[in-house]
């Protein structure tokens, strides 16, 4: 048990660290990329003004102090104004969450209702024609770019057949600082091509992963002892087999919600999701420094955080595996 | 090449096989030719390759030559459409430019950053790889935690802020003219890990062996023998990333180009090109964008087919 305290400190500290590091890149993005009282301001403002502020911004403080400071204040999630809108980033940010949140958890949903039987289907009935134009498809899946997905969906469904909307959250209905739209029809059906646009990838990997897992798992000595004990093909698959294989899934499929985070950028550019990848990718095109330097450091947040939870899920399920967990999550590469 | 083939093949017959004639008869060309996916795939990279090339050659307009365009044949459909005209078979922009000449030249530049990523990242990674394995202490620590961070890290994010860092730290006037290297530099930094973690596993297994001991034996120091005898046995599972990392590479170049921080808009490439004509697409003129997006598909998942196939023939576990 002492290992495993000592596994937890052990990775919570790099992960620690990786925040560091994350934190010290942004912190040079806010200081060093042009002149901040300038972008802040302007050019016409008076020298006193300027010289005012950038005293009580603490510009003129040693760098480590000025780190330190910034540090604290991400901390409290406060990452200054932003250069393009105006409004303080840590608002801008708030409005833009649960618009991609609600979008990661449908097309995650959407992945795993559909990736698991196709590729507990695949794996059974490898030999079958059917199974095999599963496979294939999934291998188009792997190599449709989203950004692709998403505007031959647009063209289909919604220049087409006219039947889906192509952009916006759709009506919105607002619960506290939150806004969802799962309580409004316009707002369901919006949520359904961004949904299978963003799906569509981790859909064939989970269907690749169970299928793999699944042949592993057939072969396997417990499952021939079950045929011999007389259980049907029934309980051998679906007692014995797929339980197997449900846990290099799940913590596969927990991995992943970070990296749908990160693909819900392209998502939302497609189809004008208002949320945090869209906001992302305007600040990266008019260099809007604070909205960068908060969303990079939020989103490595989420990636520690969701990489120290599985790392420690798979000690738990599973003592043997103490080395063997950062080669298991490679994961996506496009 | 036919040439030498048959002074191969004459050889043959009386002494030993010339070197083109081994090489059709190895293992890994027997099982290529008794792959029909792989001998697709690779004549169909191969025939994009050449086209994309050859661009000035096999595009039958000019896309950048101003006084060539017509604003009269702006927006024509492809030809089996109605209203399309055989001097442009895949139809017209809004600008009056042949889809078809844009899609090579596009596919030549998004082939240009593709493999210009490949050779950025494998040099990269091949290089730390052995530094790492041969190294050793503190040097191999501090290479593989790096991996470590990187991976877990998507791709696609770890370029796009490359990328938006590169931007915000140059003046903006000069976006433009660096766009391309930039583009290249952040591809190339999201890809060295798996060649670099790939390379130092071999590494590690290889130095243990009698012809690296050999080696050090006969007076080649530590450099010498990782490039000299370690490398080349590196050479197989490099070349397997590296096509696969080319369909990586392709991909993100279109991914950062339509999200408009890849490519300059005004630069044809696969991506720019699919984003352009995603903007028209409300107008109906579908081609500008259905056309490049067949294209990119078609070619990554050629490489990706002919990638896999060649990861299971150099596999010895598999045979």
């Amino acid at each position: 048990m002492t290992g495993f305290i000592g596994l937890i400190v052990h990775r919570a500290l790099q992960g620690v660290l990786v925040m560091l590091v994350v934190a010290l890149i942004a912190f040079s993005l806010f200081n060093y990329v042009g002149d901040p009282i300038n972008n802040m301001v302007g050019e016409e403002v008076g020298e006193a003004y300027r010289t005012e502020l950038r005293e009580s911004l603490g510009l003129n403080d040693h760098p480590v102090v000025q780190f330190g400071r910034f540090v604290g204040r991400a901390v409290q999630g406060e990452f200054g104004v932003s250069y393009r809108n105006a409004i303080p980033v840590s608002s801008l940010i708030a409005e833009r969450l649960p618009a991609t949140l609600e979008l990661v958890a449908v097309a995650a949903f959407i992945a795993l209702v559909l990736g698991i039987p196709a590729g507990v289907f695949s794996a059974l009935y490898r030999n079958r024609v059917s199974a095999q134009i599963v496979q294939l498809l999934s291998l188009i899946g792997i190599s449709l770019p989203t950004f692709v997905t998403g505007i031959l969906l647009i063209f289909v469904f919604s220049i087409w057949l006219n039947i889906l909307p192509s952009f916006g959250r759709g009506e919105v209905v607002q619960i506290g600082w939150w806004t969802t739209g799962f309580l409004t029809a316009s707002g369901l059906q919006a949520l359904i091509l961004p949904g299978i646009t963003l799906a569509l990838f981790q859909l064939t990997l989970i269907m690749r992963l169970v299928r793999a897992e699944m042949l592993e798992v057939l072969r396997a000595d417990f499952i021939r002892f079950a045929r011999a004990r007389g259980l049907t093909d029934r309980a051998v698959y679906f007692r014995h087999a797929v339980k197997n294989t449900m846990v290099p899934v799940i913590t596969i499929t927990g991995l992943q919600i970070g990296s749908l985070i990160a693909f819900a950028i392209i998502t939302e550019t497609v189809f004008q999701w208002p949320g945090m990848g869209l906001l992302f990718i305007q600040a990266v095109q008019f260099v809007d420094i604070p909205v960068m330097s908060a969303y990079l450091v939020l989103i490595a947040l989420f990636f520690v955080v969701i990489n120290l939870v599985v790392d420690l899920l798979y000690h738990v399920v599973d003592p043997r595996l103490s080395d063997t967990v950062s080669s298991a999550k490679s994961g996506r590469v496009a | 090449m036919s040439g030498s083939r048959q002074i191969g093949d004459g050889a043959r017959q009386t002494t030993v096989p010339g070197p083109l004639r081994r090489f059709w008869e190895s293992d890994l060309m027997w099982s290529f030719r008794h792959t029909p996916y792989a001998v697709v795939s690779l004549t169909l990279v191969m025939v994009v390759f050449a086209v994309a090339l050859l661009a000035n050659w096999t595009a039958p307009h000019s896309p950048f030559d101003l006084a060539s365009f017509n604003l009269l044949d702006s927006e024509l459909p492809p030809m089996w459409v109605d209203g399309g005209s055989a001097t442009f078979p895949l139809g017209t922009d809004t600008q009056g430019r042949d889809i078809l000449s844009l899609i090579i030249y596009g596919a030549r530049l998004s082939l240009f950053v593709g493999f210009a990523s490949v050779c950025f990242a494998l040099v990269v990674g091949v290089s730390l790889g052995l530094l790492s394995g041969y190294a050793g202490g503190w040097v191999d620590a501090l290479i593989m935690r790096t991996a470590d961070v990187k991976l877990s890290f998507p791709a696609i994010l770890v370029a796009l802020l490359i990328n938006g860092v590169a931007r915000g730290f140059l003046p903006p006037e000069y976006h433009n003219s660096i766009a391309i290297p930039v583009l290249i530099f952040s591809i190339g930094m999201s890809g060295w890990v798996h060649y670099a973690r790939t390379v130092r596993g071999v590494v590690m297994v290889e130095r243990k062996k009698e012809y690296v001991q050999a080696a050090h034996i006969v007076g080649r120091n530590g450099f010498q023998v990782a490039v000299l005898h370690v490398l080349p046995n590196t050479m197989s599972p490099v070349t397997v990333i590296a096509t696969i990392n080319l369909a990586t590479a392709i991909l993100l170049e279109s991914t950062l180009s339509f999200l408009g921080v890849g490519v300059p808009p005004t630069e044809p490439s696969l991506g720019t090109l699919i984003k352009v004509g995603s903007e028209y697409m409300f107008s109906g003129i579908w081609w500008m964008t259905v056309f490049p997006s067949i294209l990119l598909v078609v070619l990554v998942l050629a490489v990706n087919l002919f990638g896999d196939w060649l990861r299971d023939a150099l596999n010895p576990r598999l045979k």
